[in-house]
């Protein structure tokens, strides 16, 4: 069968390539229905990637964050019409130690192989996880970004020591939002803090016990854990922030992603004997303890609704383009696209 | 309930030397007729998939899709009628003497030379013939379209923004064309070679359905060659 792939060839460029999908073989063909867009696919449209990096991966259809229906099953296991969450990571072998989204095999959708921007996804059925009666499509489509969350959570949990009573996010944006949200849930009892840059996004964060601005947090204030949302250029002012607000034998969970190396304060890491541990991306067990735990606490799709900067039309690739613009002027939240094309 | 047409009765007269009729012609490593019969296959809107050929093809349509589909349980193939009309009548037959036609039966009929139909195109067809009772894939038309009564001078422009081109799929009320179809004179039928037609002049709205340039109607082996190119495959060179 004839599929249509949407490629970024170059930045801002999207072109439409042909390819067959193979129906002799046993994966499901899944259509997307909604997709959210990601920092990292939004840094692929703008050409901020490295040089190197663009010319390793593109041509390239981007979106990892997508929520789908089966249009066709060969094996017949999913119906036609069901909701699935599509997992963009592909492993090609097992390892009991490392988990699949570490594997440096793995492969990994819309970072050098296609995502969801096609017609189309012919896919494994051990890559799709089913999702519950009544979920909303839209919200269903950052099953992905929480998906991370809770996989470093689950990480936190084997690598922390077990005094929780106060935990600190660094990073006011989505990332720092749905975390913040998942440790709200997970950890009742804890008091949870906020640090951010803008007063109006650290507003949305009504759940969490409090929140500073960076530029003015108590020097008393510390905290027994913390996670980083932030990255990018700022990554170091907030690890090493972190560093000064955190009580001895502390975790710090890394999440943001830099693309330069970034100093930090080893002296107090060793002075406070501080655990700093990465997280990426996420695996088939993430995805399926994500969508289970947001089943079992429906009010969290409520908080959702908050990130929905925008949801686009998508019917042509002008749509396409227009959606990542929005989203490079969205203030808060993730843009959504409705893919109808 | 639904039913896909995929319309094979071309004998490929405009395919250049080829006696092979162009939708049973490879592109890439399957004939046109079973990438196109693929494309509704895995639809699962649709009841079954009929496929309508010229009557010297039924046995090798036949051999084709149980060589390339993965399986024949939705699969029909049939002989089709002297006009695409009379084709798309003898599947509707079929339905009717097989399930019965009833206000809610749906017929997507497509050219098996378009093998570039997406998803969308056929779900909006379904949508839009349930609503309207049929309805065109068209695209906006880019060439100024001329019109001439002799063949040799203009006798009109039209205005291009009001100008579409007509692709498949056209999607109808199976029970309502066939209503439609038998009102008309001989000669009112073999005037009226588009089955959209035979809604519009008798008063009846055909919605449009957003199409694509990409949807191209395989009929010249420069537009095979132009399939091989957008597939990245070799095409035969006839």
């Amino acid at each position: 069968m004839i599929n249509s792939v949407y490629r970024l060839v170059e930045p801002r460029q999207i072109e439409i390539n042909y390819e067959q999908i193979d129906l002799g073989g046993a994966d499901v063909l899944i259509r997307p229905l909604y997709m959210s867009i990601c920092n990292a696919d939004q840094r692929y449209y703008q050409g901020t990637r490295s040089k190197s990096a663009l010319q390793e991966k593109l041509p390239m259809a981007l979106i990892h964050e997508c929520v789908a229906s089966v249009v066709y099953d060969p094996l017949g296991e999913f119906k036609a019409g069901d909701y699935v969450v599509p997992v963009p990571n592909t492993p090609v072998e097992k390892d009991d130690v490392v988990e699949e989204n570490y594997l440096r095999s793995s492969m990994f959708r819309s970072s050098g192989y296609d995502g969801f921007m096609q017609d189309i996804v012919s896919i494994r059925r051990d890559r799709l996880v089913p999702l519950p009666q009544g979920a909303r499509l839209e919200v269903a489509s950052f099953t992905e970004v929480t998906s991370v969350c809770y996989h470093a959570l689950d990480r936190f949990d084997k690598f922390s020591h077990s005094r929780r009573k106060r935990l600190g996010v660094w990073g006011d944006g989505t990332l720092g939002y749905i975390l913040s949200l998942l440790l709200r849930y997970i950890y009742p009892d804890s008091e949870i803090y906020i640090f951010g840059t803008v007063k109006e996004k650290l507003s949305y964060f009504s759940f969490a016990d409090g929140t500073f601005d960076v530029f003015d947090v108590p020097e008393d204030f510390y905290v027994d854990h913390a996670f980083e949302c932030v990255g990018s250029a700022a990554s170091a002012s907030a690890i090493n922030q972190i560093i000064d607000h955190i009580n001895p034998c502390g975790t710090i969970s890394i999440m943001g992603v830099s693309e330069n190396p970034v100093p930090i304060n080893t002296r107090m890491v060793l002075e406070k004997g501080l655990v700093i541990f990465g997280s990426s991306r996420s695996g088939y067990k993430d995805f399926k303890n994500t969508v289970e735990f947001i089943h079992n606490n429906p009010e969290i799709e409520n908080y959702y609704l908050n990130l929905v900067d925008n949801v686009v039309d998508v019917r042509c690739v002008d749509d396409i383009h227009r959606a990542f613009s929005n989203d490079l002027n969205k203030n808060f939240g993730k843009t959504v696209m409705k893919w109808g094309i | 309930m639904n039913f896909a047409l995929v319309l094979a009765g071309g004998n490929g007269s405009r395919m250049g030397n080829t006696k092979t009729p162009k939708q049973f012609m490879m592109l890439g490593d399957k004939p046109i007729i079973a990438h196109s019969v693929e494309r509704f296959f895995v639809e699962p809107d649709f009841e079954k998939v009929i496929v309508l050929t010229p009557a010297a093809w039924v046995s090798s349509t036949k051999d084709i899709m149980r060589k390339y589909l993965p399986d024949m349980t939705k699969i029909v193939v049939l002989e089709g009628g002297d006009t695409r009309n009379e084709t798309l009548m003898n599947g509707i037959r079929y339905i009717e003497k097989e399930y019965s036609l009833d206000d809610d039966t749906i017929i997507v009929t497509h050219d098996a030379v378009r093998p570039f139909v997406t998803h969308r195109m056929i779900i909006e067809n379904i949508e839009q013939a349930k609503l309207y009772g049929a309805c065109d894939t068209c695209v906006p038309a880019t060439d100024t379209i001329v019109a001439s009564e002799d063949g040799k001078y203009i006798s009109s422009i039209p205005e291009r923004r009001k100008l579409y081109q007509g692709q498949t799929p056209q999607s109808f009320k199976a029970k309502r064309l066939k209503e439609l179809y038998e009102q008309l004179t001989d000669e009112e039928k073999a005037i009226l070679t588009d089955a959209c037609k035979i809604f519009s002049i008798k008063g009846e709205k055909v919605a449009i359905v957003s199409g694509a340039q990409s949807n191209i109607k395989i009929t010249y082996p420069y537009d095979l060659k132009v399939a091989g190119t957008l597939l990245g495959v070799e095409v035969e060179d006839d």
